[in-house]
Parts: structure tokens; sequence; C-alpha cells
């Protein structure tokens, strides 16, 4: 208990005093509005005191931070010994001109990368391929064989710098790339450390950069944490998001829940199908959150999401190592926030989500730049949003001290909500059978699509305020520069793949494609055979149409 | 008068996966009392102008937000008119800048909606403007 019975006795007695003052003061003054409720919807009350958290147990339910259950971080030492990593997602036009970007950031004082491929990369197409017409280098960078891949990290210190993939059907291929320049370079698999986003539930579920069935997908998941395993083990094999999950328009316990439900079908697949002791591996999965705009909801989430994890690694898969019980998360501002109508405003609608995602506890953070809701960000931009977590860091004193928070009879009480309701659904999944049966049925494609669909009626209806949309309207724009990709990139990076195709020495590609065919037949592990093929030549198509001709294609049901 | 209910697709031409906008709009339209047909993401513009014919749509909103809107649009416009299907009314949203508007009015798109567009607005646009096809 937090309170002894003499605290709790007083509270009440001064509470129903209040409360009668506070139905003078509305029969005045009445309230703004009837309800009040986060961005999510989730009802918030007028005041919490210590009676709301009065069930909770101080060892149990919260504790120290680096011990369980984790609610208040896993760092012993908090943001003292190393600040969250600076981490900006990028990747823009050619492998040459996201190399530039990559070195400007660095110089500036960013601590790791973070690369965001277009979009047939990202769904496994070559740039010639008629499929990708109009998109190269539009929404990341282009890449479609390991030439491409070593220009994107020319003058890179791999041994060093930790770089994350934003990368899900063809994760292995993209990974392999990364293992195979590493090897080029001299520099030992044991020594690189990053993460490849790899998690293709939450694909189904949101962002829908799809290719095989969610079953092979798993699959091919479980393959890499293996290979990660035994021969990358600074790597972490699967990013765990629910950032796509609350862009497509969830709530926040729905991102909770989706995604925490989400990592326990991996550990349930690479134990079952790889024969994998949990703690060999699950110290290696991470996590990637959104932070909206709602302050508190977001820090009660994050913190939330470590005491979950915790719990669920511990009772429910046995798990005996600390670090297996440490859910350590990247976190994004959210994307839906921002408005395309005034745009300078963004500015502190991120800087107000990147505070609440370093309140929370976040190890590694993306702020957005204040023109993403409109084009890729422009040199200057981004600079503005890298400042944004630098002034955080260094000025605002938020890293003084471990989870400042804790103890606050608001955010602990909704931190227990959040993670009720989170429970219920997990539950619920469970029921189903898992996230795989539950994906099937479009359970959580739905539950989404109901909540993004209600909130964009709040908006209409103004119940929920977008400052520059419902209100606050103004004509004045103040315009912003562009960065546009030129058309010619998809011509040029044409060109140099139908260059590889030719110098390159066909027999070996058709060779490597043979072996990695013959292993999905056979089920076995694909990484070496990826590494081996990236080495070849292949092209990223070129590995991904054989595992569409083996494990089939899979189309977006459509649902809504 | 007929009281022919007005036929809508919507639709997401290329590889983006941004579908929120879409889904929230085919879900909108429904509620308005329209029969609607959604795609699901990844179609290219042959697909969508297919679908459109065999589905005897009176209109289809394409939805992109990928940039790729200045080729995939136009795409879909210049198909339905080359399949004598140019009386379907094409309409557009996404991440849009303002300097692509004219191109794509001028290739054949008939109203475009990007962020900050009321779903009700969107509706009034496309009862107004568009009578089910004879």
């Amino acid at each position: 208990m937090l309170f002894i019975k003499e605290v709790l006795d007083s509270s009440s007695k001064m509470r129903k005093k209040w409360e009668d003052e506070v139905k003078k003061s509305v029969a005045k003054w009445a309230d703004q509005k009837p309800r009040w409720s986060t961005v999510s919807d989730l009802e918030i009350k007028r005041l919490y005191t210590p009676e709301d958290i009065k069930e909770m147990d101080f060892e149990k339910d919260i504790g120290y931070p680096g011990q369980y259950p984790f609610l208040r971080g896993n760092q012993v030492t908090g943001y003292r010994g190393k600040y969250w990593t600076f981490r900006m997602f990028s990747g823009m036009g050619s492998a040459k001109d996201t190399n530039q970007r990559w070195h400007m950031l660095l110089k500036e004082g960013q601590t790791g990368l973070s690369t965001a491929f277009d979009f047939p990369t990202l769904m496994g197409y070559d740039t010639d391929s008629p499929k990708a017409r109009g998109e190269c280098g539009k929404c990341g960078v282009a890449i479609d064989t390991l030439e491409d891949f070593l220009q994107l990290v020319d003058g890179i210190p791999m041994d060093k710098v930790t770089t994350s993939m934003t990368i899900n059907p063809p994760a292995t291929i993209l990974w392999a790339m990364y293992c195979a320049a590493a090897e080029i370079k001299g520099i030992s698999l044991s020594k690189i450390g990053g993460t490849i986003q790899n998690d293709m539930l939450k694909e189904f579920i949101a962002q829908k950069t799809l290719m095989c069935p969610p079953e092979a997908s798993v699959k091919l998941i479980s393959d890499t944490v293996e290979f990660g395993t035994k021969h990358v083990p600074k790597w972490n094999t699967i990013s765990i998001s629910g950032y796509h999950i609350r862009e497509a328009g969830s709530t926040a316990v729905q991102e909770l829940a989706f995604t925490l439900r989400d990592g326990m079908e991996y550990v349930e697949d690479v134990i079952k199908r790889k024969g994998l002791d949990v703690d060999s591996f699950a110290p290696r999965l991470s996590f990637f959150f959104n932070s909206h705009i709602d302050f508190f909801e977001e820090i009660a989430k994050l913190r939330a999401a470590r005491r979950i994890w915790a719990k669920a690694m511990r009772e429910r898969y046995k798990s005996k190592d600390e670090r297996s019980w440490w859910m350590r998360f990247h976190t994004q501002t959210a994307g839906c926030s921002l408005t395309a109508q005034q745009p300078y405003n963004n500015v502190v609608r991120t800087a107000t989500e990147a505070l609440a995602a370093v309140l929370g506890g976040t190890q590694s953070l993306h702020t957005n730049s204040l023109d993403e809701v409109l084009c890729l960000p422009s040199d200057h931009a981004v600079q503005i949003a890298l400042r944004t977590q630098q002034i955080i860091a260094e000025e605002t004193g938020a890293a003084n001290t471990i989870d400042p928070l804790a103890g606050s009879y608001f955010i602990e009480a909704l931190t227990n909500e959040m993670e009720q309701q989170a429970w219920d659904y997990i539950h619920k999944i469970d029921e189903m059978g898992g996230m795989v049966a539950a994906i099937e049925k479009g359970f959580p494609q739905l539950e989404i699509a109901d909540a993004a669909y209600k909130y964009q009626q709040q908006i209409d209806a103004g119940e929920k305020i977008m400052i520059g949309i419902n209100k606050y309207v103004s004509e004045d724009k103040s315009p912003i520069p562009f960065l546009e990709i030129d058309d010619k990139v998809e011509t040029e990076q044409i060109g140099r793949l139908s260059a590889v195709r030719k110098k390159r020495d066909n027999k070996a590609v058709k060779k490597s494609l043979d072996d990695i065919k013959a292993a999905c037949k056979k089920g076995e592990n694909v990484m070496p055979y990826c590494i081996e093929a990236v080495k070849n030549l292949a092209s990223v198509q070129e590995i991904c149409d054989v595992y569409r001709e083996v494990f089939g294609e899979y189309r977006d049901p459509g649902l809504y | 008068m007929s009281d022919k209910k007005l036929r809508i697709m919507v639709a997401k031409p290329g590889l983006d996966g941004h579908d929120r906008g879409a889904r929230v709009l085919a879900r909108c339209f429904r509620d308005a009392g329209f029969e609607v047909i959604y795609t699901g993401c990844h179609q290219t513009p042959e697909q969508i102008a297919a679908s459109a014919i065999q589905e005897d749509v009176d209109v289809v909103g394409l939805s992109c937000l990928s940039g790729a809107h200045r080729y995939l649009f136009p795409a879909v416009a210049k198909l339905l008119q080359e399949k004598q299907a140019g009386d379907i009314t094409v309409i557009g949203g996404g991440i849009i800048p303002e300097q692509d508007f004219q191109p794509l009015y001028d290739s054949g798109i008939k109203a475009l909606f990007t962020p900050g567009a009321t779903l009700d607005s969107i509706v009034d646009w496309v009862r107004t403007n568009i009578k089910p096809r004879a």
C-alpha cells in the first residue's frame, strides 16, 4: 500500500468538501465542455487523489529503475550516463543523396542512423519494375542491389554507429546487404549494431507493406532472430512497432495492446519453430512507439508498456534473464498529429510529443520535421527537429532525474488504467488463437478502423481540436521551402540497375537464387543464402520473387 | 427521376500503404448512402480502371500519400478515357502539393481533397457534382 489509512481517510474527507465547492463553482461558471478526454477518448477526471491509486503496491507495481517491473525504466542511472539516441529517420532519392544527408546529420550531433526506403524497396520491387513507376526515391532511398547499399554506407563507421532500417517484407535482404557491406569493409558481424524493423504483423494490421501471407512472414522473421542470436549478437532483429498502428488511427490503448501482443506472437513462434531458449533471443527484441499529442496519455502508455512486457516475459514465458524483461524502445513523434495548415505550428507539436517520449523514458527518438506533412524534410526543417531533441536533453532539465512523474496520482492511475485495458485486449486476442488468427479475422484492423472513423467525426464536429484545421483557422499562410524529388532520380536509378545486371555473374546470381528457393522449401534459415545472393549482386526483387513464388502473395483484403 | 444509388469506388493506386484516409472515406461514403467498393492497397492503374468499369461505378476516388500521384492519377484517368469510360468521374486526395493541382485537373481529375478537408465537404461535393450514370 502506498498510503496509510489516515492519509486515505483525510483525502476522502477533503475530497467531499472539494466536491461541494466544485458543484457551487460549476453552477456559476460552467465547464467549457461536458466531457474531458484524451486524444484517444479516454475519459479523464477533474482531479486525481491518493484514493485513485490506493490499491497500488510500491514494490510490485512501481519499484526502482533497473528493477522489476521496470515501470521506472531499464537504465539504473537514467539519462545521466547517456541521453536517448538522437536518431532521425532519413532517406530520399538515390543512395548518394541519402548518404550526404547522413553525413550532415552525424556532423550536427545525431548519434544513430535510421533509414527510410522508398516504396519499391519496401515492397520488394526493383526500380525498373512496372509496379514501381513514379515511386523511386519519393518516400525514401531507392536500393536495388548491394552496389547501392555500399554507396549508402560510404564513409559511415559501421562498427561505431548503429543503424536502424525500416524494412519489413524484404528485411532478410536489406539486413543481408548490411552484413555483406560490413564484411567487405573488414568489420566482423559480431561488431555491428543496429535494428531492422522486420515486424510483419503490424504490416497486416496497419502499415500495409505486404508480400507473403502472415504465417510465412513470421517464419522469415524467426529466421532472422535465429541468425542474429547466433552470429550478430548486437543486432536488434525485430522492432515491434506500434507507431504505424497509431498512425493508422488506433487509440493509445490499441497501440499498446496490439504491439505487445505482436511481440508475444514472435516470442512464441521463435520458441516453437526454432527451439531457442527465450533468454537466448528476447534481450534483442526491441520496440517502437508513437508519441502523440496527448502529453500525459503518452507518458502513461510508455510506462505501462515497460511493465506489461516485464510481466509477460517473466510470468507468461518464464524468462529468467532480466535483460529479457527490459522493454527497450524507440519513439517517433506523431506524423498524423501534424497539419499542412500553418506548418510552423508543427514545431510546437513535435516538441511537446518529444518531451512526453523523454518523460516516458524512451531510449531513442525521432522528431518529425515541420514540413513532413507535405514532403520529405528539407535540411533546415530536419535541423530544427534535431535541435528540438538537443534542447530537451541539454536545456530543459527534463533528463535530470529518472521518471520524474512517478507517484503522481494522475500518472499512476492512468498508467494502471491503460495497462488494464491493454491486458483485456491481449486476453481477447489469446482467446482468438493468437495474433495471426486475429489478423485473419480482421479484428485489429477493424478495431483501428472504428477508432479512426470516430476520431475524424469528432474532428469534423469540433469535439476534438486541431489548431488550424477546425479552430483558429487562418488564411495567412507562411509558405515553407519544399523538398522535391526529381523524376530523373528514377531514370538514373534504372540506369544503374541495368548496368549492374550486365556486369554481374548472372550464373552465380541464378545459383544463389536457387539456393534460397531450396532453403525456403526445406524450411532452412534463409539468411546465409541471402548474404551470398546479395554479394553476387542479386537484386531485392529477384530475391523477393523467390519468396512470392514459394510462399505465395498476400493481397490487402481492403477492410474498412 | 431514378432513385439509383451513387456507386463510388475508393482506390489506392501504387505501392503506398497509407490507407487511413481511404478507409475513413469509404466508411463515410457508405454512411452517406452511397454504394461503396474499396479496392484495398497496391492496385495498378490498369486494375483500378478495369474494376471501375466492371463494377459500373459513377466515381473513382483515388488516394495517394507517397508522392506518386503525379504519375498514378493521370494514368487512371487516361485508361478510363481509352476504354470509353471517360464519363466515370475521377477525383483524388492525399498529400498533394498545390503546384500539382493544375496539371492533375488538366489530366482529367475533377477534384482534389487534401488534409483538412472535412468528410462532409467531400460528400457534399460528390452529391452536388455527380449524378448516377445512365
